[in-house]
């Protein structure tokens, strides 16, 4: 049973992405106001979804799973690493797709939008965590570091969220993006939506897994060089 | 265990008996340093199982461990900023003994005319002194010295020569890293000579 | 806990004034940038601009940058970790030490700057008074966040250049919320949501370092 669903996990996610694609530039009408534009609607939101709550969320469970004593494992610190790697690349699309909508209504290509700015600030944060780990080469002493800082990052989530929403706020009327919540988003465009949500969400799960794959058998490799470098150390003792 | 996914130590088999003093021989970059952190719980153990003072060295608390260790770098190892007498004061302070322990300890190993100077104007030899204040302050039931006779004069050494005698026979157990063997010869239980990164004889 | 605390606070602070690298390296840095920020305002803007709280709080940024470098170097010479690390003091209190030796050194440069804000960029002194509270705990609040930061960044590549990468994203909020209690108190405004801000992320910090300070010392 789980060996099926996890061969069918990629077929489905392409089979929904493309069918997000296919309803989205052909089936539903565009807007009224917003024109052919609207269409971003079936990939931004789930795009975003995917880099700010389920790869993020991810990573925090599992680093706090690595921490935790009981569930400490080098697969957890794994897990945590390969969400982030993925999320910096959704939190770009995130920020790319955004940046589009926004220029016909903004004018520019970057506003001062709340969400906007608090997604580049944990994008930062997410390439941090990257960097965080680059610096130490010590498996245990990076898998520590990492999940602290990503537990910290967790934290740091909703305090971003709010000082910028207010920052925004308290300077002037509310931001263009909260408009697009008064859409009418009804039939077609509901459901192209809502598959949108659910492929983008597998896409996010296959990459992992794909990822996951790669750095096990990369762990793998490195263990046999340590073993090479071993026998090396022993043959100069004898 | 590993540095930068070099092994530094392989195939090391030790035994140390309680209350006796151990010695650590070997060239340059064979270990020597690299066991003396793992016994005193400064490093974790990443292959392998060790047991030292009741803590086990791959999932136990090192922080019991390293709170019953005495360790002697071959380096000067304090808070450079501080004076001589600042530096033993917190160290008893950090673990509750009376501060008095202090000075006693400064006038054993000859320093009681420094204590208030800043430690980094120390000479090497002066800061060894130091080292062998701070453990007796210490009074640790495990002492991990490292090359502890390098830049003491010959009254350091004979100094350091009683102590151990000293430290032996009121029970607590000593490792110590040498190039050459040890002066104290009649107090050594056990010779260990390491090369490139494992125990040879 | 508490009496650890104590002890690492007093003695980071004693060895800060030995040593004087605040007084004479960040604090003259310090000042310089404010200088140069005035600069590059312009002259007509130099003097009237509300960019005041902003600026200040910038410059606070890079030199709390430098002092929470600072701060951990302290156990960076050879052999001190060792040494120390046998003293199997509890690491919460360590965390909370640190932290509070880093916040008076932040309150001392912090009030320095702010002189130097009211004397080079006009802002009201006044207002600058009404803001003191809030400033005095946003910088309290830098500091526990700097010192957890900083502890993450020692003895891997590059500490001091890993560092501004990984504490700015978190400094961001603080920043805003800093400057904008900051204006407020100059030019009136709400005040109370920046105070959320900033006591929210002192206490998440703080538990956070009291947590797991000791996960990073092990390391």
């Amino acid at each position: 049973m789980m060996k099926v669903t996890q061969r069918l996990l990629g077929p489905v996610t392409l089979l929904l992405l493309a069918l997000t694609f296919w309803m989205g530039l052909w089936v539903t009408p565009p807007d009224k106001v917003q024109g052919n534009l609207v269409r971003l609607l079936y990939v931004h939101p789930p795009i975003a979804w995917v880099a700010l709550y389920v790869s993020f969320g991810t990573a925090t469970i599992a680093s706090c799973l690595y921490l935790w004593r009981r569930t400490r494992s080098d697969a957890m610190d794994r897990i945590a690493h390969c969400a982030m790697e993925i999320s910096v690349v959704f939190i770009v699309l995130t920020l790319v797709t955004g940046s589009i909508w926004g220029r016909p209504t903004w004018g520019v290509w970057w506003a001062w939008d709340a969400r906007l700015t608090s997604t580049a600030i944990l994008g930062v944060f997410a390439l941090a965590y990257l960097a965080l780990r680059r610096a130490n080469d010590d498996p245990t002493v990076r898998a520590r570091r990492s999940a602290v800082f990503a537990i910290l990052t967790a934290i740091n989530v909703p305090i971003i969220h709010f000082s910028v929403v207010w920052w925004k706020t308290l300077h002037q009327g509310a931001s263009v993006l909260t408009s697009t919540g008064q859409l009418n988003v009804h039939g077609s465009m509901l459901w192209t939506m809502l598959i949108g949500f659910v492929g983008f969400t597998l896409l996010f799960f296959w990459l992992l897994r794909e990822r996951y794959r790669l750095e096990v058998s990369r762990d793998a490799r490195v263990r046999t060089r340590v073993d090479e470098a071993l026998a090396t150390r022993r043959s100069e003792g004898a | 265990m590993l540095s930068r996914g070099f092994p530094l130590l392989s195939g090391v088999d030790l035994e140390v008996q309680r209350a006796t003093l151990t010695v650590v021989t070997g060239p340059n970059g064979a270990g020597k340093t690299s066991l003396l952190r793992l016994l005193g719980g400064l490093d974790p153990l990443h292959s392998g199982d060790g047991v030292v003072a009741g803590v086990d060295l791959r999932d136990g608390d090192r922080r019991l461990l390293r709170r019953r260790v005495g360790w002697l770098g071959h380096e000067g190892s304090f808070y450079a900023d501080l004076s001589v007498r600042e530096n033993l004061v917190f160290a008893a302070r950090a673990l509750e003994r009376p501060v008095g322990e202090v000075d006693g300890a400064l006038s054993r190993v000859g320093l009681e005319h420094r204590s208030h100077t800043t430690t980094k104007q120390l000479s090497a030899g002066q800061r060894r002194r130091l080292g062998l204040a701070w453990l007796l302050v210490r009074r640790p039931e495990l002492w991990l010295l490292d090359e502890p006779y390098a830049s003491l004069d010959d009254a350091g050494r004979e100094f350091f020569d009683g102590l151990l005698g000293e430290v032996l026979a009121g029970g607590a157990t000593v490792v110590v890293s040498a190039h050459d063997p040890l002066r104290a010869a009649n107090l050594v239980a056990r010779t260990v000579r390491m090369v490139g990164g494992r125990v040879s004889a | 806990m508490i009496r650890v605390a104590w002890l690492v606070a007093v003695k980071d602070l004693r060895i800060e004034a030995r040593s004087r690298v605040l007084l004479w390296q960040v604090l003259p840095f310090g000042v310089i940038a404010l200088l140069l920020a005035g600069l590059a305002l312009g002259p007509a803007q130099a003097g009237t601009s509300s960019a005041g709280p902003g600026l200040f709080y910038l410059v606070t940024l890079f030199v709390t940058l430098l002092m929470i470098n600072r701060s951990q170097s302290l156990e960076n010479a050879p052999g001190t970790r060792a040494s120390v690390a046998t003293l199997g003091l509890d690491p919460a209190g360590v965390f909370l030490g640190k932290a509070l030796a880093l916040t008076v050194e932040l309150w001392v440069s912090g009030l320095v700057l702010l002189g130097g804000s009211v004397l080079l960029l006009h802002t009201a002194l006044t207002g600058t008074l009404e803001a003191l509270p809030s400033i005095l705990v946003t910088l309290a609040t830098l500091a526990s966040a700097g010192t957890l930061y900083g502890a993450l960044t020692q003895g891997g590549d590059g500490p001091a250049t890993l560092l501004p990468v990984l504490t700015l994203p978190a400094f961001a909020p603080l920043l805003i919320a800093g400057e904008r209690s900051f204006s407020a108190a100059l030019h009136g405004g709400a005040l109370w949501e920046w105070w959320v801000v900033v006591v929210v992320a002192l206490v998440a910090y703080c538990a956070v370092g009291i947590l797991l300070y000791g996960v990073l010392e092990e390391s």
